[in-house]
């Protein structure tokens, strides 16, 4: 963002301007969007909601604290490359449905199971789980990047 | 019932290569390696389609746990079969093409994965039953090929990558549009149960004409029709070589498919309307197509507007929509999408090597290049159809089908459009490979053994398929069966009951 800033001629924005509410709130609103991330992502299977708006919340979240710090925290604190995790994504998104032919299933057919957990009680265990977490990691990896190839200096 | 994995293959080698490639990053040697494996296994994997289909029939198969009107089916009869085969062998040879032509930067840039999902995108719209999944494998293609018609990012590339995008966006826009008129209508998504329910329906159809000019809109835009040509010949001029010979091989061709397949299947009561339109659009895009390609004198202009002419060629087989009309337009297609490709990459080839792609500064190249003089000739007789090169069956039957049905200013305007092509092509090789060479100017140093190796290759292909074009007749009969008689092609639905 700096390097579009300066093209643009405001050659004195040198330093990001350190803006103390701003970092202050997206500390505690940070999490929060995290959080609905993750639910969102697990409600997915049968109301509203699922990898891609998931993955689209948590990237959100993510570019609030690059907006808020700069760069070099957000790589301090996620030290991946996005392109590694959009490859990541696609090969859970893509492999499982093709495991399903070593099962003998259909393309795309999806095992489920039921398992009892001491606390919680009997929990649904859906293989369909995984390639949303695929979707999830390719979205959120996609949006990341592309964020951060506008937001970086020519090298 | 278990999902067949055999015509899914097409689909998925191109997407795991990708995939493979995106983790290892940027290291352009493994690139080469992979894609060309991933080359070689989606050609065996397309040939074995084509024998599997010939001996049992078309292929179906559902995906997920639903049946066939319901959930998503996979559909590959003879004539998407045979596609298939011909867009892997072309994405296989301009693979091995773009190793010493694109350049290492751009391979570092994640071209290689970028031309795997393009083909994985063309090949899922050639091979599925469902007009929605078409769709979706559309808008991959188009993904991919946005990113290959601006990567490098030069001046001329990104301003028409982004007319290019637009065009595109539009279209897309329109399809989805068309889309949901023609589910509120029938209620369906699957090709063959719409075509079902449609044959069946006795009341108004008024709306389903209306549908067709949507859906015509749509496809010509992405095939290049005529009044809706208008990107085509600056879009396709802006990438490198190789990027040309894919899009110009490829991508028309899929709009072109995308139109048979509609309008045999959906657009079936008011032929009388729907068919004529075709029929007309064509074959102003195939004059318009003929000025083009004689007006120019650069080599790259002149074989774009070449794919003017010939989907011009192939829609007037496909709106006549009777057996030899069909048989021919199969024929012209799959010649079409081969010597497409190697005419790109014979020209690709000497612009590399003179650094010039005007053809009024070029000359003498004969006595450095004669093998590929004499190949451009073979293929420039080839692309005009002159017997027995390939592109002479596609048109004689197309003629045929034309004064069969009395439409002798059609046939005639076919006719006519392959002299204006033999003329523009031999323009070419006459001004490029005799004549005196240019004082100024020498040849480059570059290695050349691959590139020659694609194109001479792809040009041996072509006229072995025109000598063979007997022995192959049944496959084409049997490809055109689907679009004269699309019972055939919605056969599996009713067979299942």
């Amino acid at each position: 963002m700096k390097s579009t800033l300066k093209k643009a001629g405001y050659s004195k924005v040198q330093k990001q301007v350190h803006d103390v509410f701003l970092q202050f709130t997206s500390k505690v609103i940070f999490f929060i969007i995290i959080l609905f991330a993750f639910k969102l992502f697990f409600a997915g299977h049968y109301t509203p909601g699922g990898g891609f708006v998931g993955g689209l919340l948590a990237a959100a979240a993510i570019i609030l604290l690059l907006i808020a710090f700069d760069q070099k925290t957000v790589e301090k604190m996620l030290p991946i490359d996005f392109r590694i995790l959009i490859a990541t994504g696609l090969v859970l998104a893509a492999g499982l449905p093709t495991l399903s032919f070593l099962f003998g299933t259909p393309f795309f057919t999806h095992q489920h199971t039921y398992i009892t957990v001491p606390v919680f009680g009997e929990v649904a265990l859906h293989s369909a789980v995984i390639f949303d977490v695929g979707v999830f990691l390719t979205v959120a990896g996609t949006a990341l990047l592309i964020i951060k190839l506008i937001a970086e200096e020519d090298d | 019932m278990t999902t067949n994995i055999l015509p899914l293959l097409p689909i998925m080698i191109p997407f795991f290569a990708g995939i493979i490639m995106l983790f290892m990053g940027k290291r352009p040697v493994w690139h080469r390696v992979v894609s060309g494996i991933s080359g070689l296994l989606m050609m065996l994997s397309a040939v074995w389609l084509v024998i599997s289909i010939y001996r049992n029939g078309t292929i179906v198969t559902f995906l997920g746990d639903w049946m066939a009107p319901f959930g998503i089916s996979i559909v590959i009869d003879m004539a998407a079969a045979l596609l298939l085969l011909t867009t892997t062998i072309i994405a296989f040879l301009i693979v091995v093409y773009s190793f010493q032509s694109i350049g290492i930067e751009r391979e570092k840039y994640f071209y290689y994965p970028m031309v795997l999902f393009m083909i994985a995108g063309v090949n899922g719209a050639f091979s599925t039953g469902d007009i929605f999944n078409m769709f979706v494998f559309f808008e991959v293609f188009l993904l991919a090929s946005y990113v290959l018609i601006t990567m490098g990012g030069t001046r001329v590339q990104l301003q028409e990558g982004f007319k290019y995008l637009l065009v595109n966006l539009i279209s897309s826009n329109f399809f989805v549009l068309g889309l949901a008129y023609l589910y509120s209508v029938t209620g369906s998504l699957n090709m063959a149960d719409i075509y079902l329910k449609l044959e069946d329906y006795d009341g108004n159809m008024v709306i389903m004409t209306v549908l067709a000019v949507v859906f015509l809109f749509v496809f010509a835009t992405k095939a290049g029709l005529f009044p809706l040509f208008f990107w085509l010949p600056g879009s396709y001029y802006a990438p490198p070589m190789p990027i040309i010979a894919l899009f110009g091989a490829l991508l028309t061709k899929v709009g072109v498919y995308a139109i048979a397949r509609t309008y045999s299947l959906f657009f079936i009561e008011n032929q009388a309307f729907t068919h004529q339109v075709l029929l007309l659009m064509a074959l102003l895009t195939i004059i318009m197509g003929s000025i083009g390609a004689l007006a120019y004198t650069d080599m790259k202009k002149i074989i774009i507007y070449n794919i003017l002419i010939a989907v011009g060629i192939i829609i007037v087989g496909f709106s006549l929509m009777d057996e030899t009309g069909t048989i021919g337009a199969i024929y012209y297609l799959i010649h079409d999408m081969i010597i497409k490709a190697a005419l790109f990459m014979l020209v690709g080839f000497i612009i590399y090597r003179t650094g010039e792609s005007d053809t009024g500064r070029l000359g003498g190249l004969i006595r450095s290049h004669p093998v590929t003089g004499w190949m451009f000739l073979v293929a420039g007789f080839a692309l005009a159809g002159v017997p027995p090169l390939s592109g002479f069956y596609g048109k004689l039957f197309i003629v045929q089908s034309a004064f069969g049905n009395d439409l002798y200013i059609a046939g005639l305007i076919v006719l006519l459009s392959s002299l204006a092509v033999l003329i523009s092509v031999v323009r070419i090789f006459m001004n490029v490979f005799w004549r005196e060479s240019p004082a100024a100017g020498g040849l480059r140093a570059i290695k050349s053994d691959k590139l020659l190796f694609s194109s001479i290759g792809l040009v041996i292909i072509s006229v072995a398929f025109g000598l063979a074009a007997d022995l192959l007749y049944p496959l084409f009969e049997m490809a055109a069966l689907s679009f004269h008689d699309p019972a055939t092609y919605a056969g599996y639905l009713t067979e299942v009951e």
